[in-house]
């Protein structure tokens, strides 16, 4: 009865991921009918060069937006773990919340009338890259601050008192012991703020402008017309890359007293 | 150290849902951008009485409501079985709970299209067992919708049911047990309402975000499917209606903040 849960529930979730995987390896165009093992898709996927361009850009936005939402968001969470009750911290923190749980519809619509009305009255800043950027950070924010709080939640101000007690300047404890300390949930974080930008359709869709095309609106105007065996082969890539992530995430990941010797 | 992001959080998330009110009681006009500041309820009052609104905003209850209890249906019994397994065997069933959602959405949604599509995996299935004549149309309909969208946010009711049972003392239904209560017994009066904070958080991380969905109805569900998510892309990207858009998105703030509020853990 347990296993049989266990069992169906992991077969709902991965038995779609393995067909789309096997999709893509098939040299038939109708994903049913197997005609043998073939990259064509693959090479299909290569010799895209609208995709390959979307790619490119998404993986930069991806890649720099995970990083500032990192920055701020590691601030956030040593504000939450470590500064007790300072001012507006339940608006603070509801803010901080929003957007893991609003839909992004809401989050994609209001920061364009933001961006609109700022357009207008300071000329800046115009539609594209750089705004999904912005807002991109602002989703990952909360990811990076809520990581780095529970980290710091589990490990005790232990260290830093003795480094203070020894005469560090507050910024030397954060150098050298906070900061090393939270690595681990520094890495997860980022990691998670990254995937989240790589995968956003709906935000994106309200904040870029035109010329501005990430790889998931391209994927989901593709879709919107019908699926392609390409884009079977362009999830298994980026499955096979979520996968690497995943594994190196799960091989190194935080082993509670494991990190932190006391 | 907290100044910057909350900085930030002011300027890109309060000050937005300010604005966002602002246009909600802004006039339509033709020009760019298409709207003019000023008091016109208009739009607000529309939300409320237009048949097509209410049709929108009952059809995005619907289908948080049946996507929390398909997911509650199917998330339970994969919870209990997770919370029951032994302990060094959790983070690894825990993990490969989360995994799918780093696999991103398009992504999976690509792989239910091929399996539900008319001369899909499913259809090919079907007509092989001889259980179908004809490939049945099973793709763009309510049901291929909701599956998608319980595929999809299905770790959400999982995890916080698991971190509940986890956490329960086992003591408690070994009591129950030992006192002669069946199985059965044992679940309703002890591991159901333990588990039952977790069954809250579970339906409003799923429920919240589900109402305002877009893409996986677009992708799945019938064109006759009305929800908020839709129509508020349609006002703002097809009719370029920006207050009657922002009118719909602060019924739906209204909508989705109050179970929040309302289940604060």
């Amino acid at each position: 009865m347990r296993w049989a849960a266990l069992l169906f529930g992991y077969a709902f979730l991965y038995a779609p991921i393995a067909l789309l995987v096997l999709g893509s390896f098939n040299d038939s165009r109708l994903t049913t009918a197997w005609s043998g093992f073939s990259l064509r898709w693959y090479r299909a996927l290569l010799a895209d060069e609208a995709l390959r361009e979307a790619a490119w850009l998404s993986l930069r936005i991806a890649a720099l937006s995970a990083t500032g939402a990192t920055i701020l968001g590691t601030m956030a969470g040593l504000a939450l773990a470590r500064l007790g009750r300072f001012p507006g911290r339940t608006g603070f923190t509801a803010l901080l919340a929003a957007p893991l749980v609003l839909p992004d519809l809401l989050l994609g619509l209001a920061l364009l009338l933001l961006f609109v009305l700022l357009e207008r009255t300071l000329g800046w800043p115009g539609r594209g890259a750089g705004t999904v950027m912005l807002a991109h950070v602002t989703l990952g924010i909360a990811y990076v601050a809520f990581t780095v709080r529970a980290r710091l939640a589990g490990q005790g101000t232990l260290l830093e008192q003795a480094a203070a007690d020894l005469g560090a300047p507050p910024l030397t404890v954060l150098r050298r012991i906070t900061l090393p300390l939270l690595a681990p949930a520094l890495a997860a974080g980022w990691g998670l703020a990254f995937v989240l930008s790589l995968d956003d359709v709906v935000v994106a869709s309200f904040v870029s402008g035109p010329g501005a095309t990430t790889l998931p609106m391209l994927m989901f105007s593709t879709l919107r017309l019908g699926p392609t065996p390409v884009l079977n082969a362009l999830a298994t890539v980026l499955l096979a890359l979520t996968l690497l992530l995943g594994w190196a995430a799960w091989r190194w990941r935080p082993v509670a007293g494991g990190k932190a010797r006391h | 150290m907290a100044v910057l992001p909350w900085a930030w959080l002011l300027a890109f998330i309060a000050a937005p849902a300010a604005i966002l009110l602002a246009i909600a009681l802004a006039t339509p006009i033709e020009a760019v951008p298409p709207f003019a500041l000023g008091w016109n309820p208009e739009p607000l009052a529309l939300t409320l009485t237009d048949p097509l609104y209410h049709a929108a905003l009952w059809g995005s209850l619907r289908m948080a409501a049946l996507t929390a209890g398909l997911c509650l249906l199917l998330g339970y019994p994969m919870a209990l079985a997770i919370a029951r397994a032994p302990s060094h065997r959790r983070p690894m069933l825990r993990a490969l709970v989360l995994l799918p959602l780093l696999t991103g959405v398009l992504l999976r949604l690509t792989a239910w299209i091929a399996i539900l599509r008319d001369e899909g995996y499913l259809n090919a299935a079907l007509l092989a067992l001889g259980l179908a004549d004809a490939p049945l149309h099973l793709l763009h309909t309510e049901a291929a919708m909701l599956v998608g969208l319980a595929y999809v946010y299905l770790p959400f009711m999982i995890l916080p049911i698991e971190a509940r049972l986890s956490a329960a003392d086992p003591a408690l239904e070994q009591a129950a047990a030992d006192l002669g209560a069946p199985p059965w017994r044992t679940f309703l009066h002890i591991t159901l309402p333990l588990s039952l904070p977790g069954v809250l958080a579970g339906i409003v991380l799923v429920a919240v975000p589900v109402s305002g969905e877009v893409v996986i109805p677009a992708l799945l569900g019938a064109p006759e499917n009305l929800a908020l998510g839709r129509v508020i892309w349609d006002a703002f990207f097809q009719e370029r209606d920006w207050p009657q858009a922002a009118a719909l998105a602060v019924v739906l703030l209204a909508l989705a903040v109050l179970p929040v509020r309302w289940a604060k853990p």
